[in-house]
């Protein structure tokens, strides 16, 4: 090996990093190590004249190892790679120093920002004089998605995906795709009917020929990598076969069994062989084998011999290149909040389930009727299980303001002397015509009163909401023959068990984590996953329909370049040092090391090794050795934060 | 008295992102807190913290995934049965076993890992300079 030339890039960052570290001094430092030939520092090394002065070195001092000294790798590492690239040197010779994030961000005293920085850099440089140069490995992409829930941005998802010439499996656990929006009666601020607009693109996944639609199926396993996932799925027993089934519905006019309606919130009755709603995709039927007793008369009934009543779930595999997740949400239970009375009041009711009494399909045939009764008075409450610390949810549900001010304005259409009481926290009208929808609401006689009920009890025959009007400083008592939650938005249990299967980061409030904040807002921390919908936090229609469409771009544009580069930080096994004991054998959660039976030793299987280093840590001849992580180059970085200052 | 010295190792999907949430958020920490990254907290091999204590550090700090979150399916499985290992070996050497800790940290957690940092580096404060060699 020729002579170590390394050059080191300080980077002010404007005054992100200069503003607090002595980047002068840090310089000064760094020039005294051995192996380091040149070292700059420069107002943003990320920009192009930054990029250029390291390019420029490379050439002009044969430069065989950089260190950037900036912001955190997880940033720009892919910047200043491309950046070596260019120059002609391998870019694994990169090293970066985190001396933003990991100290100007962080330290308070600027002597010992300065004196981190130093030490963050010397690490780094030492580290970069052991780095070696690493071929990155093209590995093809299966260029086919999978789409895992059914609601509205999985819908959009599929179709854009499939629309662009790639073939799509579209994953829903019930029975029929739609989702939330399926169940809605009016979308706010249009008033346009959920059904009317959402209807028609749920037959589209029906007729398009690149979507294979797999309802009533469940995500059991995923393995694999970006291009290249392997995914199990588990098609739960329906007992109706779906290409035999007309959908005539014969089957549940003869069923004697009666269950609460899931789609009605549990407001109305369905039979144990149900479709969960009329526009219902596929338009077949299933049996909820929880409540069926196998009586067979619907077996009997069926003309087209649809019925098998003892079907088995069937568990199947699909390659797929690229997953989208859009599992949506789950509405809080407001039975966690005791004083509001549900569940024990009968008057009392979720957003969802007055979405449903409001709905024409619903159980009360869009009729507004509580116990029979048409209600003379209607409190609305915000903020129910939102921007609550007491139910650990601090975060607001985005769509509660909204979708009640959209139902007191069809109340009030549809009971003009129903008098309606709003009680609010804020009220946060921030999305497009939202502003204007919520001022033609107030003028139509609506009262918004500011203040968080504390209370819900009953008096005869009605409710007493027991509240603070805080911009009028009193107490006061609203009598209501219904009061409507504002129920808020939370991270389904499904997605969380998701989650873990396919290790994907969640966020402090337990909705999915995207890659990043602002610039990656629709990618998983993993390669080739991406989010869409509520799963990654609460949103409504348009913004999911525009995270599924982004969502989608992200698979098309992988599939469009068809190749994956995969990192070369790969283990491998020098095998003069190597016993053969198989103490890594069984370590490696991907299975990668196999015995080579001829020599005796272990071999790293490059197609299944992710890299993560837990076999060289484990071995007792060190004859495992971890590219890019090997122990000598940890271990000078230990030594180095251990120097004298 | 000489500053303490701190070596300290995360993993690059969880807590070295959490480290980053804590910068980007502007948390203060204390800057003895300085971070090594690995890829997987199972990279850390016992010799690492072993040689550490050796050549002069008085605490290490090992930042995890939470069990279950790992981004290598188990590999923080492992460095938590290295870890418990270690710290009963690092009682017989002498050394106090809270001057190697293991935290588990995810990527949202920066005020996890502001509050930990500080908590560690204060604990390593109290037990002073460690005196082995």
């Amino acid at each position: 090996m020729g002579d170590i030339r390394i050059g080191v890039y300080v980077c002010h960052c404007g005054s992100n990093i200069a503003g607090v570290v002595d980047v002068k001094r840090v310089v000064e430092e760094i020039k005294k190590m051995k192996n380091v030939v040149v070292v700059r520092d420069y107002f943003y090394m990320c920009s192009d004249p930054g990029q250029d002065l390291i390019k420029k070195d490379i050439k002009e001092y044969d430069l065989n190892k950089v260190v950037v000294a900036a912001c955190s790798p997880r940033m720009h590492e892919p910047t200043f790679r491309n950046t070596l690239k260019a120059a002609g040197l391998n870019p694994y010779l990169l090293e970066m120093a985190n001396i933003r994030e990991q100290d100007s961000w962080v330290t308070e005293d600027k002597e010992e920002a300065t004196k981190k920085a130093i030490s963050l850099v010397k690490i780094a440089v030492l580290r970069a004089s052991l780095l070696e140069e690493l071929y990155e490995k093209e590995v093809s992409v299966t260029k086919r998605a999978l789409v895992i829930g059914g609601g509205i941005a999985g819908i959009q998802a599929a179709l854009d995906i499939a629309d662009a010439g790639y073939e799509v499996y579209l994953v829903e656990k019930e029975p029929s795709i739609g989702g939330h929006m399926a169940q809605l009666e009016k979308t706010f601020p249009t008033l346009d009917c959920a059904a009317c607009i959402l209807t028609p693109k749920m037959v589209e996944v029906t007729q398009n020929k690149n979507i294979k639609l797999l309802t009533y199926c469940e995500v059991e396993e995923v393995s694999g990598f970006v291009g290249n996932f392997k995914v199990k799925i588990r098609q739960k027993a329906r007992g109706v076969n779906p290409d035999l089934c007309t959908g005539c519905g014969s089957c549940a006019i003869i069923c004697p069994i009666y269950a609460p309606n899931e789609f009605d919130k549990g407001l109305s009755y369905r039979k144990a062989i149900y479709r969960p709603f009329p526009q219902a995709v596929p338009n077949v039927f299933t049996i909820s084998f929880k409540e069926c007793v196998l009586c067979g008369l619907c077996e009997w009934n069926c003309e087209n011999f649809a019925i098998n009543l003892y079907e088995e779930d069937k568990i199947f595999e699909i390659d797929v290149g690229a997953i989208v997740i859009a599992t949506g949400y789950e509405e809080f239970d407001p039975r966690l909040k005791p004083e509001f009375g549900y569940g024990k009041y009968k008057e009392v009711l979720t957003g969802l389930e007055f979405e449903r009494i409001l709905n024409a399909s619903g159980p009360t045939f869009g009729e507004i009727k509580v116990n029979g009764k048409v209600p003379k008075s209607i409190v609305f409450i915000h903020c129910v299980g939102s921007r609550d610390e007491q139910v650990g949810n601090p975060y607001c549900s985005r769509v509660c303001c909204m979708y009640i001010a959209k139902q007191a304005h069809l109340v009030k259409e549809r009971l003009p002397d129903c008098k309606i009481t709003v009680f609010y926290i804020d009220v946060r009208a921030f999305g497009k015509a939202f502003e204007e929808f919520y001022t033609r609401v107030k003028n139509e006689g609506i009262i918004y009163r500011r203040g968080s009920p504390s209370e819900i009890y009953k008096k005869g025959d009605k409710l007493i909401v027991r509240s603070e009007d805080t911009l009028l400083g009193e107490i006061i008592e609203e009598e209501a023959d219904l009061v409507v939650l504002g129920t808020g938005l939370v991270p389904r249990k499904e997605t969380l068990e998701l989650a873990k299967k396919l290790k994907l980061s969640l966020s402090a409030d337990n909705f999915l984590l995207e890659a990043h904040p602002k610039l990656r807002p629709v990618d998983s921390n993993i390669e080739g996953i991406y989010l869409c919908g509520c799963c990654q936090g609460p949103k409504d229609i348009p913004d999911s329909v525009a995270q599924a469409k982004g969502a989608a771009s992200s698979v098309i544009a992988l599939f469009n370049k068809g190749k994956v580069t995969i990192e070369p930080i790969q283990a491998f096994v020098r095998e003069d040092y190597c016993s053969g004991c198989h103490i890594c054998e069984g370590l490696c959660p991907y299975s990668a090391l196999e015995f080579d039976s001829e020599k005796r030793v272990m071999r790293v299987n490059e197609a299944l090794c992710r890299g993560c280093g837990v076999c060289p840590s484990a071995c007792p001849s060190g004859a495992i050795v971890m590219r890019h992580y090997a122990d000598e180059q940890i271990e000078i970085q230990v030594g180095g934060l251990l120097w004298e200052e | 008295m000489g500053r303490i010295k701190i070596v300290g190792f995360a993993c690059n999907w969880c807590c070295y992102a959490g480290a980053d949430l804590a910068g980007t958020s502007h948390l203060k920490y204390a800057p003895e807190m300085r971070l090594i990254r690995v890829l997987c907290s199972g990279r850390i091999d016992p010799k690492f913290i072993l040689n550490a204590f050796k050549n002069g550090a008085d605490g290490v700090f090992i930042g995890a995934c939470h069990p279950g979150d790992c981004h290598y399916q188990t590999g923080n499985l492992k460095t938590i049965k290295r870890v418990m290992l270690l710290k009963k070996y690092l009682k017989q050497l002498g050394i106090e076993e809270d001057r190697l800790c293991l935290e588990f940290i995810s990527a949202s957690e920066g005020e996890k890992f502001q509050k930990v940092a500080n908590q560690f580096v204060e604990k390593i404060k109290s037990l002073g300079p460690l005196n082995w060699r």
